[in-house]
């Protein structure tokens, strides 16, 4: 049951994955985009770390989608007001497509990586419990930078977007 | 005798250049050329001091300064060889430099580059006094290269005029032709016998079998210096400069030097007796070359040059039988009347206000008596009438060659007899008869200043009494060079017997044939040359010099000129264009590469594609 | 929930977050929309978070599962700047075509 579990999984995050970006109009792709968060979101708890998946959630789908949407709905963009490209985009895409996989899988199988089975020990080591020691305890420094970026980039972020103020 | 005041003699010339050539401009007309004349005067003293010492004591004496050039198994001392041979020179350059720079005092006297010229010509004894006085064949070159670029600078004193900056072009690189030669002749000198040293030269030199390559090299570059065949087609057009200039340099000084040279290494020659008679035939046939362009001729300087060009000949002819002391003896002699009749034709030449032509002068005795009467005396002695100097020197180079050679003798006699005839057509044409030029010209004509007359004065009486230095049978100046040359049987004691005495009895008939006919021509006829579009025939193969400065152009200046042509427009291009396409590669490379940055931020994209697919291979697929 | 990667294995995992990285750069190449290129961009960083993920759970390690907070928090940091930039190019240009971004043409 779990392998249907993941199959179907998998299936819905290619297919919204793909959706996202075939879509005409920007909202329909920030939708797909949302479930294909959501698809993954599942995978993480698939995997047994559901703290995890719960803050994936929160934070993708909940702070980085809306803010798209919001900013979507600012620039007026629900016209599919969509720009004709040249035939050469598709052809270089597609290659770059084929390209790219081609070579992640074949370095996979070039390096042939001993890959043992996996055996369940039994060990916790992703309860919220040890996550917040393991992050409090040895990544301390990063998680303060951490706090630090996330501050530099909402000043950033209204500096930039603040309109000028025109000298009268 | 202290080795100063030898070396004063050199020094005071070129004080003089400096004092003239640094300050000149500031300095008035009147003192600068008191400085310059004071010079070559001062040089002049030191010299008769000299002459009177080794007269005396017959020891020469040699000065080093210091070591010049070192090689493997010889070296070149930087130093001056006092002889007799130099005594001679010495005194004329001097001297006979003294009374030209006085006599350019007035000359140049309107000319704006004053100091300027006197600068030059003071440079151009300097290195004429080193010339003479090198203690080996390197010093020598020193002072050839010296009187060659001085010479250069006098004949294009008046540079504005293209013509003349031509002539001096031409005698700078006919020089230039025979220095190659004598640096030829100083490389086989020094490997054969591992010195350039005069004095260990006469000891140490003996017949090497590539010795006639040597002595025919120096005999090159007396040619060039000398103007005899065939580098002397510069001499007449040298005569674009001033008339002080020509006198001093082309009749009495640089182009003797060829024979100084000459008879300084008179024990090489010795050894090569082809050479010897390779220069006599070309001296013999310089000198009737050269009489007879000279016969048309219608510019007073041109037939005076070529009258150099001549007597040249003849004491190169000298020089090739082995006959030293004669040829030095003409030398003298002849700068004595040569330099004469060249301030005399330049003193007629300022009186006429720059006029040059002959058919244009005429019954100038009147006006212009004292010119006449040393123009007159010096035209007898070139000539060669007894007892004046020019008759004895003449006589025996012609005696010399009458016994060693009868078509020597020939050729010689003939061109005497012509030189008789075109110096009294030059006294007649510039001096007789009545003036052909015009009114205003005729109203200016006056004697020249004392400047200029003193001068002439001086030198026509040492052309008159100049032969007794060398009479036949007792002569002093033989016993006075007998230290400098090697080989003394050739020196022939002459003994007067009948054949003497009728070869000079014929020598002065045939110069009273050639007095005659220019007098009936020129006096009686009352004939003037004609213009030049009117000549024809043999006369105008005389006129146009045998068409040798038109071969030479054709042979030489012309292919030259291709060739330079050729290699600026055809090779030069070539090359600019290697070199320059150098620089354009890079300039094309760089506007092909500038393709890639079209702002297209897709193309910016794929090209990160592709740089991690690339990065990818390498990381982990290319083992 | 544990045996997931027991009964189906390591390397579908593997392939499916390749697949999806493909899908990204796909996204990017393909689409002009400043917008959508970013959805692309969110869309490849997941695909890494998943197999980070995934290995987390392979090794039975707590790093892997930190490293993917941090990845979470510069996705975000990233995703707030880069629209406030689009905002100031929408108001400088009135579009948001990149084909239109060309002035640094060489």
């Amino acid at each position: 049951m779990i392998e249907i579990l993941f199959y179907i999984l998998s299936a819905v995050t290619l297919g919204s994955a793909f959706l996202t970006i075939l879509s005409k109009n920007p909202i329909h792709s920030a939708i797909w985009l949302v479930i294909c968060f959501f698809s993954i979101a599942g995978h993480y708890a698939l995997l047994n770390s559901q703290f995890l998946a719960m803050v994936h959630i929160i934070v993708y789908s909940g702070a980085i989608m809306i803010l798209m949407l919001f900013t979507i709905m600012l620039m007026n963009l629900n016209i599919s007001d969509e720009i004709a490209k040249p035939i050469v985009t598709k052809i270089v895409a597609t290659v770059c497509f084929c390209l790219i996989g081609f070579f992640l899988v074949s370095s996979l199988a070039q390096t042939a990586p001993a890959l043992e089975t996996y055996t369940n020990t039994g060990v916790d080591f992703q309860s919220i419990q040890v996550l917040g020691k393991v992050l409090l305890n040895e990544f301390v420094v990063p998680f303060e930078m951490a706090a630090i970026l996330l501050l530099m980039a909402m000043i950033g972020a209204v500096l930039i977007s603040k309109k000028e103020k025109k000298t009268a | 005798m202290s080795t100063t005041i030898l070396l004063l003699t050199l020094i005071f010339p070129l004080v003089g250049t400096l004092i003239n050539g640094f300050w000149g401009k500031h300095l008035s007309k009147k003192v600068s050329g008191t400085i310059a004349t004071m010079a070559i005067a001062a040089s002049f003293v030191t010299s008769c001091l000299f002459f009177a010492y080794i007269q005396g004591s017959q020891e020469p004496i040699k000065i080093v300064l210091f070591e010049w050039m070192k090689f493997n198994y010889f070296s070149i001392d930087f130093g001056f060889y006092f002889d007799q041979l130099a005594a001679l020179w010495l005194l004329f350059i001097t001297g006979i430099g003294t009374l030209i720079h006085l006599y350019s005092t007035s000359y140049m006297s309107h000319d704006e580059n004053f100091s300027k010229f006197f600068t030059y010509l003071n440079f151009f004894v300097f290195f004429m006094l080193i010339l003479v006085t090198g203690s080996n064949l390197a010093m020598m070159f020193i002072g050839w290269e010296g009187v060659g670029l001085c010479s250069y600078l006098l004949i294009g004193f008046w540079y504005k005029n293209k013509d003349y900056n031509n002539a001096a072009k031409k005698a700078f690189i006919m020089n230039r032709i025979g220095d190659l030669g004598f640096l030829i002749g100083i490389f086989v000198t020094g490997y054969l016998f591992h010195t350039l040293d005069f004095v260990e030269l006469k000891e140490q030199s003996f017949l090497a079998p590539t010795l006639g390559i040597a002595t025919m090299a120096f005999f090159i570059a007396a040619t060039g210096k000398s103007a005899q065949l065939p580098l002397y087609t510069w001499l007449p057009d040298a005569m674009a400069g001033p008339t002080p200039v020509s006198a001093l340099i082309h009749a009495a000084t640089m182009v003797t030097a060829g024979i100084f040279m000459i008879t300084r290494l008179n024990f090489l020659f010795d050894l090569t007796p082809d050479v010897q008679h390779i220069i006599a035939i070309i001296g013999a046939a310089t000198a009737l070359m050269a009489a007879t362009i000279a016969l048309v001729q219608n510019d007073i300087k041109k037939v005076l040059a070529y009258s150099t060009v001549s007597q040249l000949g003849l004491m190169f002819l000298a020089l090739g039988l082995g006959a030293y002391e004669v040829a030095v003896f003409h030398v003298i002699t002849h700068a004595f009347f040569k330099a004469c009749l060249f301030l005399g034709s330049g003193s007629v030449i300022h009186a006429i206000g720059g006029e040059q032509d002959m058919r244009h002068m005429g019954g100038l005795k009147k006006h212009m008596k004292i010119t006449y009467a040393t123009f007159f005396i010096a035209t007898i002695a070139i000539s060669g009438f007894p007892p004046l100097s020019g008759f004895f020197s003449k006589d025996e180079i012609l005696l010399t060659a009458f016994h060693h050679n009868i078509v020597l003798w020939v050729v010689a006699s003939l061109a005497s007899i012509l030189t008789a005839f075109y110096m009294f057509r030059l006294l007649f044409l510039t001096f007789s008869n009545k003036f052909r030029g015009t009114k205003e010209q005729e109203d200016h004509l006056h004697e020249s200043p004392s400047a200029m007359t003193m001068p002439l004065i001086i030198l026509a009486v040492l052309a008159a009494i100049g032969g007794l230095i060398s009479i036949p049978g007792n002569s002093w100046l033989n016993e006075f060079l007998k230290p400098v040359i090697k080989n003394n049987a050739a020196s022939h004691p002459h003994v007067l017997g009948t054949t003497e005495y009728m070869l000079m009895g014929l020598a002065v008939v045939g110069a009273l044939v050639g007095l005659m006919v220019a007098y009936f021509k020129y006096i009686k006829n009352k004939q003037v040359p004609v213009n030049d579009n009117n000549v024809s025939g043999l006369q105008k193969l005389f006129a146009n010099k045998y068409y040798l400065d038109d071969i030479y152009q054709s042979l030489i200046v012309h292919p030259l000129n291709f060739f330079g042509s050729f290699f600026k427009n055809q090779i030069d291009g070539l090359i600019n264009g290697i070199v320059l396409s150098f620089g354009r590669v890079p300039s094309e490379l760089s506007y092909q590469g500038k393709k890639a940055q079209n702002g297209n931020i897709g193309l910016y994209l794929f090209a990160f594609v592709i740089g991690v697919c690339g990065l990818l291979y390498y990381l982990f697929m290319c083992y | 929930m544990e045996q997931v990667l027991q009964q189906i294995g390591i390397d579908q995992y593997i392939y499916l977050a390749i697949l999806l990285f493909c899908i990204g750069a796909f996204g990017i190449l393909y689409r002009r929309n400043a917008i959508v290129m970013f959805m692309s961009i969110e869309i490849m960083l997941n695909a890494a978070n998943l197999l980070l993920v995934a290995f987390s759970t392979y090794h039975e390690d707590a790093n892997g599962q930190v490293f993917v907070f941090f990845t979470m928090a510069v996705a975000a940091a990233e995703v707030a700047i880069g629209l406030a930039i689009l905002v100031a190019i929408y108001r400088n240009i009135g579009s948001i075509d990149i084909d239109k971004l060309k002035k640094l043409k060489g």
